[in-house]
């Protein structure tokens, strides 16, 4: 049985040559082309109806705001978010408006979502992730979030690069910026309350809360501005979405214009501190439709 | 988002050691796996294929609007004008590329210029010299179906006829007395538009136009023993008679000839792609996966199995994922000059120092037998011609070593292809394998033959000549080498070509021993993809 063994045996290296590095399959390197297919989209549109949709419906009865923002818009937009928790994306998934949902790709962690061959297939046919590095903007980062938006997807980023561990907004990496500024696409704001409470980071298992989703303006960017003052931008609009959130549309607006917008970032404080500072869980402070002080926008 | 983060390696020498593994040897339309003897043995391993141009079709028409020392060509076109494209031919590139192949997406970018400028005398003709015609089947891979359906009705696309009394003119002699030939219809066009396929350093340049559409007389003038013995080697431009003489024939075609407007491309060495069950032949042994291990010992175990027949067509169905990596047109040697750069580029590897014995796997395919016989004169011609020849500076293997090939080389023609080939094995070669002699008793018999003639004219046939010429194409290597050994091979075929045959590699390394003497440098020179030998 020479044949088996010589399946079997790996080859030797000859001494005078640098073993190659392995070129990854999986991580930054893993080929989502084919979510782009029709099989792909229909797994996805299953997982949507099937899944997400009363799964977050169950443990989050979220809340949407905003969503008329985006009726006009048909082409591919960046849509940049806040980010808690692991629920964030399910309930982006269930709550985007459907003719943009259709096509869209979620930009996930490299390390995270791409760790193995089936974390990656899995991220892929279920969530239509694509695979970015979370700690910096490289090349091929780039290149994934820029092919999802040439075949006329939509790409969904949490620009902070990861899960808040304490409740409030982390800043805002240029990155999300740099891509659609460069592809030429809107940038939609997006802020998410309530997941936080409903799958905290480090939980495996879903509680029941209250969580809302409001959708702000899309964002055009013109050719002058740099993707720093960008991202600058988008991170302030997250704050005055959170702010629309908290206090109505027009509170929100006038506090807006006299630059008193209270920021969501976490303050130079000790951690109990940014804590204590975020008040009650906001599901205990969240207002019930029959008590809402303004009309849906 | 396929990615290739990794930039393609260059070529290197291997010093064969312990932990060298066996090295993969072609072996026509199979394969040997041949443990090499350490310590005093290299294996040349080819650059990586390089990256194809992202987009080949823009890059063609900025190539066609920015010409090389030469006007863009729409202010070339003009409505009334008489335009000939003229096109290399089966023989390249090797093995055929998948679709659509670079003459398609060439010819139907100068067509869209040349009906936006009206132009309606419009004739292309596949430039074979002496080759076989193409078939209808081989024109529509070559140039797609829009092109041949919108030409071939009318006759308007064909192979051209060096043998057509009507059809070829004598367009001058060059300062060396060599007749330059070209077809009519070229000749008395008002542009001649030549799309080649760059895949070594030999092609292309004015062999293009002087050659290809040459017939005998004109290419005789250097496929003969002296010019191919000078030519040390026919892939050093600087050191090729054959160049040099093709270079000539170029000034008279300048002088007396039609305007040529030269387009050449150049493709990467992507030959049996990065995915797929024959990736691994492209692979450095120690760095087969156990998927490719898998794949190769299944399609080794397969391949024997088979009928030689089915095997043949299994390995010339085949089509090659080539990348397109430059495309630059306009005034032939300078566009020459650039297609030669990136040729170089591809092929080139450094090699210090000469062999005693080289040793070389021969594939199923030369430019010769696509979907056709590698019949035992084409062996002699891939190694000894090619392969031998892919050197710059010196031959790798010293004077008076041992050229070591393996192949089966079966006693097998195929009769509507290769007619004179037959009779030149079963006939010339029975008398003398002595080049010089053949060119002298036996070449005007065979080029002047009509039944050849005939074939070559009407059915699929190579020119009576064109076996003579094979021959002469391994001349300056047999003038070189002390011997040569097939491994593997038909043994009364192998005697017929002169050379001898052995079992094993290890009986032909012993066998080595008796002409350079005990414990010789051994060179192996490793493919695919191929490569050329820069040797210091």
């Amino acid at each position: 049985m020479s044949w088996l063994k010589f399946i079997l045996d790996k080859p030797t290296i000859p001494e005078g040559v640098e073993p190659q590095e392995q070129q990854s399959t999986t991580g930054v390197y893993y080929d989502t082309e084919w979510s782009n297919g029709k099989a792909a989209k229909v797994v996805r549109l299953f997982s949507v109806w099937g899944f997400m949709k009363p799964a977050i419906g169950l443990y989050g009865s979220p809340k949407v705001i905003g969503a008329d923002r985006l009726d006009e818009i048909d082409g591919p937009v960046v849509f940049a978010s806040n980010h808690h928790s692991h629920a964030d994306t399910t309930l982006l998934l269930a709550t985007i408006p459907a003719h943009l949902r259709r096509d869209l790709a979620i930009a996930a962690g490299a390390d995270y979502f791409f760790g193995n061959r089936i974390t990656s297939l899995l991220s892929t046919l279920f969530l239509g992730a694509i695979p970015i590095e979370r700690t910096r903007l490289s090349k091929l980062s780039i290149e994934n979030t820029e092919s999802a938006l040439k075949a006329g997807r939509s790409l969904l980023i949490f620009p902070e690069g990861g899960r808040s561990n304490d409740g409030w907004n982390g800043e805002h990496q240029p990155g999300a910026a740099f891509v659609a500024k460069r592809m030429g696409v809107p940038i939609v704001p997006i802020y998410i309350d309530g997941t936080g409470t409903v799958l905290p980071k480090g939980s495996n298992w879903p509680t029941r809360a209250k969580c809302a989703v409001v959708f702000g303006e899309p964002i055009t960017i013109a050719d002058s501005e740099n993707p720093r003052s960008i991202a600058k931008v988008v991170e302030r609009r997250v704050a005055e979405l959170a702010n629309e959130f908290s206090v109505g549309w027009w509170e929100a607006k006038k506090q807006s214009y006299r630059d008193q917008t209270p920021s969501a970032k976490r303050p130079e404080a000790g951690a109990w501190r940014r804590r204590w500072a975020l008040g009650p869980k906001p599901s205990e402070k969240r207002h019930s439709p029959s008590q809402r002080r303004w009309p849906k926008v | 988002m396929s990615k290739k983060p990794t930039a393609p390696r260059p070529g290197f020498v291997l010093e064969v050691d312990r932990q060298t593994p066996p090295i993969l040897f072609h072996h026509g339309e199979g394969f040997r796996m041949e443990k090499l003897p350490i310590g005093r043995t290299r294996v040349i391993y080819a650059p990586e294929p390089l990256r194809g141009l992202e987009d080949p079709d823009s890059a063609i028409v900025d190539a066609l609007k920015n010409p090389i020392e030469d006007d863009p060509l729409p202010s070339l076109l003009k409505p009334g004008m008489k335009l000939t494209i003229a096109f290399d031919d089966v023989s390249l590139p090797l093995p055929p590329m998948q679709r659509p192949d670079v003459r398609q997406r060439i010819i139907e970018a100068v067509l869209d210029m040349a009906a936006e400028a009206g132009v309606d005398d419009v004739h292309l003709i596949a430039a074979l010299a002496l080759h076989r015609r193409m078939t209808e089947a081989e024109l529509r891979h070559a140039l797609g179906d829009r092109i041949y359906e919108s030409f071939a009705p009318d006759g308007q696309l064909y192979n051209h006829d060096a043998e057509d009394p009507d059809g070829m003119v004598i367009l001058g002699e060059t300062k060396h007395g060599e007749s330059v030939q070209m077809n009519k219809r070229a000749a008395e066009s008002d542009l001649v538009i030549y799309v080649n396929i760059n895949i070594v350093s030999m092609d292309g340049g004015w062999k293009s136009t002087a050659t290809g559409l040459s017939g005998y007389k004109g290419v005789s003038a250097h496929h003969n023993v002296h010019t191919m013995e000078q030519s040390k080697s026919f892939m050093d431009q600087k050191k090729s008679e054959l160049h040099k003489s093709n270079w000539r024939q170029g000034e008279v075609i300048k002088e007396h000839g039609p305007r040529i407007f030269q387009i050449e491309t150049t493709i990467n060495t992507n030959t049996f792609g990065e995915t797929g069950p024959m990736s691994v032949l492209q692979k450095r042994e120690w760095e087969w996966s156990m998927k490719d291990r898998a794949s190769f010992t299944a399609m080794n175990t397969g391949l024997k199995a088979m009928s030689s027949a089915n095997r043949r067509k299994v390995f010339h169905s085949w089509k090659a994922p080539y990348d397109i990596t430059s495309v630059q047109a306009g005034e032939v040697e300078a566009v020459h000059k650039k297609t030669t750069e990136m040729v170089y580029k591809q092929h080139l590897v450094p090699v210090e120092g000469q062999t005693d014995v080289m040793t070389m796997g021969l594939p199923y395919l030369t430019p010769y037998n696509v979907n056709s016989i590698m019949n035992p004169i084409l062996v002699m011609v891939q190694g000894l011609g090619y392969f031998f020849n892919l050197y710059k500076g010196k031959p790798l293997v010293r004077e008076g070593g041992v050229l070591i090939m393996s192949h089966p080389t079966p006693w097998e023609f195929h009769p509507v292809h290769h007619p004179s080939y037959i009779d030149f094995f079963e006939q010339v070669l029975a008398d003398t394998t002595n080049p010089a002699e053949i060119e002298k008793k036996y070449e005007k018999q065979f080029a002047e033959d009509e039944w050849y003639r005939h074939l070559y004219r009407t059915s699929y046939a190579y020119h009576g000549v064109h076996p003579f010429y094979m021959w002469y194409w391994g001349s300056h290597a047999m003038k070189h080498l002390g011997q040569v050994i097939i491994v593997g091979g038909d043994p009364k075929a192998v005697r017929r070509l002169g050379f001898k045959p052995a079992t094993t590699l290890q009986d032909a390394l012993e066998m080595a021993e008796d002409v350079v003497g005990p414990q010789p440098t051994i060179t192996h020179y490793h493919n695919p993809p191929i490569l050329m030998a820069d040797v210091t």
